[in-house]
């Protein structure tokens, strides 16, 4: 089982995400560059964190261009599990692989900070070792993290149980105080804050843990059923 | 702009304008033998102008202690290296950005962070940590308020974006910086020893490569525009300000550091094009080699038409470095940019005649010794005088008089100075690249070094303030700090970079200011085994006249040997025992409580032993590796009733404090001080350890409350509130 990490010219917690994987969890993790156009070598893929294109235009408003992108929405459609987390969140929503958009935080301003979530779905493939509303504390860094969609699709958002991740006290502005939600299938998951920045002790917290757990935990299931 | 001949040049005096003296001007003519033609005089003007040839402050910056036994590089590259074993070493530099930030400053800010972060890449290095030192006028200006809005963004728009965590710094407000913000970028990286760079063009035959943006007119002349005074007339040299693209320059980074890792046959050289452009990087280059340089301006990259030579040697176009690659490599070099989708053109090779000779359409436009340009600048021994006011200071300390000690306590914590730095640092990412174990916020940053147990903690340190009224024992105190701040965190200091924010060395008074600072930073640098690996001077900083405060920033870099040793400031746990290290005197002059009271500072700098100051950090380096210390905090401006509440404040706890003191001595600065805690059961055996350098002072409190017994006024603090408004004070 490998797992695919993207680089888009620009990202920056590419190497992050490769460690947490590798590092922390023992698993086969690569790094892919995005002129690439094959992904089925791979269980999961990531799309990190960073300023694809200098997010010059829009936050994942030229990646969603790539090559690669191509490839991961063959990967989305045929079920696998793709996450991608704050400028892979905005690239996924600009690939039009979730709904709604990220716009520029309420402040105006860059926020790095950690947020208090609540997991108020703990049942997806990304978040089934966590307990339901269990309350935990991620990291943010984003200028462009103010969730909007439309109050049709926010509807449909509830009503799908697509709402994975809440903010606590909103520190962006996002609608329904929205920090992470799936696609309709449930395979495919954006998110804002940084679960790989929490999976160290040393580094202040654990409790981003929980959604690379829940991935492996959903990975080796579908091995053995399959 | 009009290229004058060369005896127009001379008749009109066209090289004064450009920062050249007559005597210069005619030192250059006897080097050259003949009357330098208008890029040749554009060419030594700005390798002659103080910010690239040092030529006022080198007798002064030779007093720097600059080797030692893990030292690796000195200062004349790009940034100074020191081994920290295992094959690895830390390489950092700090660099002033001033006169770009008081003009444009999200623009001069950001470009002085991707400026230093350059320099470190192209020693080998990953970079791996950012810290900015920032001062400006006082927050009631709205002109300040909008510069110090902009310059956080410029630090926070290219630091964020190339995904190098911002994990410290200062900021510190005064009159003094109204006109003349000071903006220090210090960036932190980490190398590997085997891929040791070093800025030269060395083997005649071999390439000189341009990588990364193209060139435009921004920056010409920054680095002269860097050493001169400003005057009414600023607005004018909007010009000489550069625009940053950090997209550019992770690729740049990326691109760089792929090849030097991959190709190491490739590179021969490589340095930033920073300060002087093209004309600095190369002639430096081929100079330290001991070699010459032809090169042909008709290939470099050009993003606007008609540039004349001039403009392409002296642009600072941001995003550009220069290589010299061995003759057989440039097609290694050239498909591996290609890949980042970044310009690599070949402009010139190294040749065996030291010459600098430049080509633009077939034409030699420039031919002159290269040694001329990067060794052959006067230096001067500029006159000195103290100024009057430190001949006239009042000696006694002053004694701050006030009605209650507890209401000063509050206004202290909300002095923009003091006050918390949080609102400014969520703007940074601190934590991309996944090192940071201590984010901004306690004495140092502390980042861990993957693969090991080892970490680097790090810190810039300065108070214009101490200097002004002591430039020399201020000089030793703003060393001594940024050590303190190290080895609170649980570190071994390894070594300094400065910027040296001055006024203009032609003024006897400030020049006699920055003699006294840098005398006592040696010194201090000398006693704590810290050699200066790295730096830069700007001087000049000084509008219509009037200079800003003497003020040196150091940058401190030190290994913490485990990661077990890192120690924060915040208390850890109700019961710890309290100790106050190094005695308490009745030091007011240049506190923040004679800013505060009197609205000034004034009066002869209390006193400061280097001894001392050793023997308490040597008793704190000790305490932490024997695993006393559950917490460790310098105490800084504010003293000792800011430091208790700081330590409060971290995990919202409280103490019970007791000093038999008066109550307005809880604000005296005098140095040498940390308080730290002390698991009860180990209390007795750190009073052992300490002797006379301690003292029980008392308990941390569950109960978020400070209470302070003196023996003049008993002070209490509510935690929770007061770290509300201390968090609060900065929001502009």
């Amino acid at each position: 089982m490998k797992f695919a990490v993207l680089q888009f010219p620009g990202s920056n917690c590419d190497q992050d995400l490769v460690a947490a994987l590798r590092d922390v969890f023992q698993q086969q993790v690569e790094l892919i560059n995005y002129r690439a156009t094959d992904l089925s070598a791979f269980a999961a893929v990531l799309l990190p964190g960073g300023f694809s294109y200098g997010d010059y235009l829009r936050g994942g408003a030229i990646a969603r261009f790539a090559p690669i992108m191509a490839a991961v929405r063959r990967f989305a459609a045929a079920g696998g599990l793709v996450i991608g987390i704050c400028n892979g969140f905005q690239i996924l929503t600009e690939a039009g692989l979730l709904p709604g958009v990220l716009q520029q935080n309420k402040s105006a301003s860059f926020i790095c900070q950690p947020a208090a979530l609540t997991v108020v779905n703990a049942q997806t493939s990304f978040t089934n070792a966590y307990a339901p509303n269990q309350r935990i504390t991620l990291p943010i860094a984003h200028g462009e993290g103010n969730y909007y969609c439309d109050a049709a699709t926010l509807a449909e958002l509830q009503a799908q149980q697509q709402i994975v991740f809440t903010y606590q006290d909103n520190p962006n502005g996002s609608v329904a105080n929205i920090a992470g939600i799936t696609n309709r299938a449930g395979n495919v998951l954006g998110m804002m804050p940084h679960p790989e920045r929490a999976v160290e002790a040393l580094l202040g917290s654990t409790d981003g843990g929980g959604v690379f757990q829940s991935m492996l935990q959903t990975l080796t299931k579908k091995v053995v059923t399959a | 702009m009009i290229e004058q001949t060369a005896t127009a040049i001379k008749t009109s005096a066209l090289y004064e304008k450009w920062g050249l003296t007559t005597a210069e001007y005619e030192q250059i003519q006897q080097l050259i033998g003949r009357l330098p033609n208008f890029t040749e005089t554009g060419l030594f003007a700005a390798m002659w102008s103080e910010h690239c040839a040092y030529k006022s402050s080198k007798p002064l910056l030779k007093q720097f202690p600059t080797s030692g036994q893990r030292i690796l590089q000195g200062p004349g590259e790009g940034a100074g290296i020191i081994d920290i074993g295992d094959g690895q070493a830390v390489v950092f530099k700090a660099e002033s950005h001033n006169h770009p930030t008081a003009v444009e400053p999200y623009q001069g800010a950001a470009t002085g962070v991707g400026g230093i972060i350059r320099d470190i890449f192209s020693m080998g290095a990953q970079p791996i940590a950012m810290l900015d030192s920032l001062r400006f006028g006082e927050l009631t200006d709205a002109h300040t308020r909008f510069l110090l809005k902009e310059t956080v963004a410029g630090i926070a728009g290219y630091g964020n974006c190339i995904g190098i965590p911002t994990v410290g710094g200062e900021l510190a407000f005064d009159n003094a910086y109204t006109a003349n913000p000071v903006m220090n970028a210090m960036c932190v990286g980490l190398l590997d020893t085997s891929m040791q760079q070093k800025g030269q063009a060395a083997g005649a035959g071999n390439l000189i490569y341009y990588v990364g943006a193209k060139t435009g007119r921004d920056g010409i002349q920054g680095a002269i525009f860097a050493s001169a005074e400003f005057n009414d007339a600023v607005e004018a040299d909007r010009s000489a300000v550069q625009v940053g693209d950090p997209f550019m320059e992770k690729q740049l980074m990326d691109a760089c550091l792929e090849l030097i890792r991959e190709h190491p046959a490739a590179v021969v050289g490589i340095q930033d094009m920073g300060a002087a452009g093209l004309v600095s990087s190369s002639a430096e280059m081929g100079a330290k080699a001991g070699y010459g340089m032809v090169l042909d301006l008709d290939q470099v990259p050009q993003r606007e038409a008609g540039m004349i030579p001039y403009e392409l040697m002296l642009s600072e176009s941001q995003e550009r470095m220069l290589l010299c690659v061995a003759k057989d490599q440039a097609a290694v070099v050239e498909q591996l940019f290609a890949r980042y989708e970044l310009d690599a053109v070949q402009i010139g090779e190294v040749t065996t005649a030291k010459q600098y000779q430049l080509y633009a359409h077939g034409e030699k436009v420039a031919d002159v010794p290269i040694t001329a340009l990067v060794d052959a600048a006067p230096v001067y021994q500029r006159p000195q005088k103290t100024p009057l006011r430190l001949l006239t200071a009042a000696p006694q300390q002053y004694q701050p008089t006030f009605a209650s000690a507890q209401t000063v306590f509050a206004q202290l914590l909300q002095q923009p100075t003091i006050a918390s730095k949080q609102a400014i640092y969520r703007n940074y990412d601190t934590q991309v690249k996944t090192n940071t174990v201590v984010a901004p916020g306690s004495d140092a940053a502390v980042l861990r070094i993957r693969g090991g147990r080892k970490a680097l903690a790090m810190t810039t340190d300065g108070n214009g303030r101490y200097l002004y009224l002591n430039p020399e024992i201020g000089g030793q105190i703003a060393v001594c700090e940024a050590a303190r701040n190290i080895v609170a965190s649980g570190g071994v200091p390894l070594g300094i970079t400065d910027c040296l924010n001055f006024g203009s060395p032609e003024e006897p008074e400030s020049f006699y200011e920055l003699a006294q600072a840098t005398k006592g930073m040696s010194a201090a640098c000398q006693a704590l085994a810290t050699p200066v690996i790295s730096g830069n001077v700007s001087l000049y900083n000084e509008s219509n006249g009037t200079a800003i405060y003497p003020t040196p920033m150091v940058g401190m870099v030190g290994l913490i040997e485990d990661l077990d040793l890192i120690t924060t400031q915040g208390f850890k746990q109700a019961g710890d025992v309290i100790f106050l290290v190094g005695q308490t005197g009745a030091d007011f002059n240049g506190s923040e409580v004679q800013k505060l009271l009197t609205g000034e500072i004034s009066g002869a700098l209390f006193d400061f032993d280097l001894t001392t100051e050793m023997a308490n950090q040597k008793l704190i380096q000790q305490a932490i590796r024997a695993g006393l210390l559950s917490s460790a905090h310098d105490l800084a401006e504010g003293g000792l009733a800011v430091g208790l509440a700081e330590s409060c404040f971290a995990n919202e706890l409280g103490a019970n404090v007791t000093v038999a003191l008066p109550a307005s001595w809880l604000f005296a600065e005098t140095q040498s001080r940390f308080i730290v805690t002390v698991a009860a059961t180990q209390a007795a055996a750190f009073a052992k350890m300490a002797g006379q350098q301690a003292e029980q002072i008392g308990v941390v409190t569950a109960a978020p409350s400070l209470q302070i017994n003196t023996t003049t006024e008993s002070l209490t603090l509510a935690v929770r509130a007061s770290k509300q408004q201390w968090e609060g004070a900065l929001a502009w």
